[in-house]
């Protein structure tokens, strides 16, 4: 019954971070952490907005001059810009090949498979993914390009976020997408601490309460903004 | 007691399969679960049935032929116990029991609960060994190991290889028993000279498997009958990164 038939001898063509599915993963997790900073940094700048309109307008300017002088105006920024786009679709790319090898390695399902280790997050994270992406393709719509914004002007950001998050619906559905962020994120650190092989002591103790409050603090700040905006505290 | 057990019945490979309704009396708490099928079998061949196939060797919990899952659950619902030291007793009288095989392409079905675990062998193949000819085993101290890697190297060969992980995870990956093999031989000096080679072709053959990818949910370690821990999967995956960075083609 038994063949001994070992894998044929790995072809050259492509490198081993795209051919195999630990090394997918590898890429899922660094983009993934790239993708997550971008979230800690843009999440410190929003919260500018509790400042005042110039204050965050004075922010958002900042965003596009740092760098000066060595960059000219903007640079950094779309610099930022192709590292995140670049992130996002690498990051989708291995998570489809990822989950179609899964999908097809149990042709056949069971009646039930009853869950006792994982979690809510865990089993989400394929549908969370696409709700985060839809979120922000809606959201760079809204706030970057204007076209779903009620009255956009362009460079006073405080205005475009407030006269935004005026409408209730939007402002619910922007906090939704942060439980949702948060779950992915949870799920994502912990996941990506193994990926990365990053256990030894003393991370291994923390890992998971770490990631449990990362993702905690992340989703109470993003979701503190639309809150703001309804209760009519930023205006 | 009395219990209704659904199984799996599966002529072969080609068959599409079904769950057949029997119901077994006079149950005792004290039979193990391997014990109940082999009453109903022997019910079976008297009344001319096709008896259910279904592997198991040792009975001990210790060779890693055996294995089913009952409710959900491979092995059955108790912790760190293969289903043939599970008992009776674990259940209520009258439970209703859904007994499923493994359930992955790697892991097609010969008949009823057998499923053909030859991948595993073929990862084995693929570098679960040392190349070299050790002859008979050395005296103790003669290569010094520190405890602690003893130890982690005892816990990884604690692996019976029976397939739960992969019958438990949600993506039908692997990566639990591969962990384990490349995690013993990689703890312990003897292991070191091929421990890159190892990993990446082991990790190759994993995928031409058919294998799924691991996404973290921990189900395997939950299943495993040697309760072998998710700590040798991030191993596994320090390994590889290292050997990637070291050989990206
Ligand atoms: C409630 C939470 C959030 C608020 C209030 C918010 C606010 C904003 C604002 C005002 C901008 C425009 C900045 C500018 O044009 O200078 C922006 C851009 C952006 N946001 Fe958010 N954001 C939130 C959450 C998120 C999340 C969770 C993500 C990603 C997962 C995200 C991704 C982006 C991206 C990619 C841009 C475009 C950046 C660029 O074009 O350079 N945002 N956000
Ligand atoms: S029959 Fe040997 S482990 Fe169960």
């Amino acid at each position: 019954m038994t063949q001994l038939v070992v894998a044929p001898a790995p072809s050259p063509v492509t490198p081993r971070l795209t051919r195999s599915l630990i090394g997918k993963k590898l890429l899922m997790a660094v983009t993934g952490v790239i993708l997550f900073l971008f979230v800690v940094l843009h999440l410190l700048g929003n919260l500018k907005v509790f400042e005042g309109p110039a204050p965050f307008n004075a922010y958002a300017e900042g965003l596009r001059t740092v760098g000066a002088p060595f960059f000219a105006r903007g640079q950094l920024l779309w610099i930022a810009r192709i590292v995140l786009l670049g992130s996002v679709l690498l990051h989708i790319w291995a998570a489809v090949a990822v989950t179609q090898a899964s999908w097809r390695a149990r042709p056949v399902g069971y009646r039930r498979l009853e869950p006792v280790e994982t979690t809510f997050a865990a089993r989400t994270m394929r549908w969370g993914g696409v709700i985060i992406f839809a979120y922000v393709v809606y959201h760079l719509l809204d706030l970057t390009f204007g076209r779903a914004n009620p009255s956009f002007v362009p460079g006073d950001v405080y205005h475009n976020l407030v006269a935004s998050f005026a409408r209730w619906p939007v402002a619910a559905a922007y906090m939704a997408a942060m439980v949702v962020l948060g779950l992915h994120i949870y799920h994502g650190l912990w996941s990506a601490f193994q990926t990365l092989g990053v256990n030894r002591p003393p991370t291994a103790g923390w890992r998971r309460g770490g990631a449990a409050l990362i993702a905690l603090l992340i989703t109470a700040g993003y979701v503190s903004i639309p809150a703001a905006v309804l209760v009519g505290m930023v205006r | 007691m009395k219990v209704t057990l659904h199984v799996w019945r599966q002529a072969g490979p080609a068959d599409r399969g079904r769950f057949a309704r029997y119901d077994v009396a006079d149950v005792s708490p004290d039979m193990s679960f391997l014990e109940v099928l082999d009453v109903l079998n022997q019910q079976l061949i008297a009344r001319r049935e096709e008896p259910i196939a279904f592997d198991h060797d040792c009975r001990e919990g210790i060779c890693g032929s055996c294995g089913m899952v009952i409710n959900g659950r491979p092995h059955g619902p108790e912790r760190a116990t293969t289903v043939c030291q599970l008992h009776m007793r674990t259940f209520p009288d009258g439970a209703e029991l859904w007994i499923e095989p493994w359930r992955a392409r790697a892991f097609p079905v010969i008949k009823d609960l057998v499923v053909d675990r030859a991948a595993f062998d073929r990862l084995i193949q693929a570098g679960g060994f040392i190349t070299a000819r050790t002859g008979s085993a050395p005296e103790a101290n003669s290569i010094p190991v520190p405890k602690r890697d003893a130890d982690l190297a005892m816990d990884a060969a604690a692996c019976i290889g029976c397939g739960a992980c992969v019958a438990a995870c949600p993506n039908a990956s692997a990566m639990l028993f591969v962990a384990a093999k490349a995690s013993h031989l990689g703890l312990l000096p003897q292991g070191q000279p091929e421990r890159s080679s190892r990993v990446v072709n082991m990790v190759a053959q994993m995928d031409a498997e058919g294998f799924g990818a691991c996404t973290n949910h921990g189900e395997c370690m939950a299943a495993c009958p040697k309760e072998i821990s998710i700590d040798f999967i991030a191993r596994l995956n320090r390994d590889y990164l290292k050997a990637v960075i070291r050989r990206p083609w």
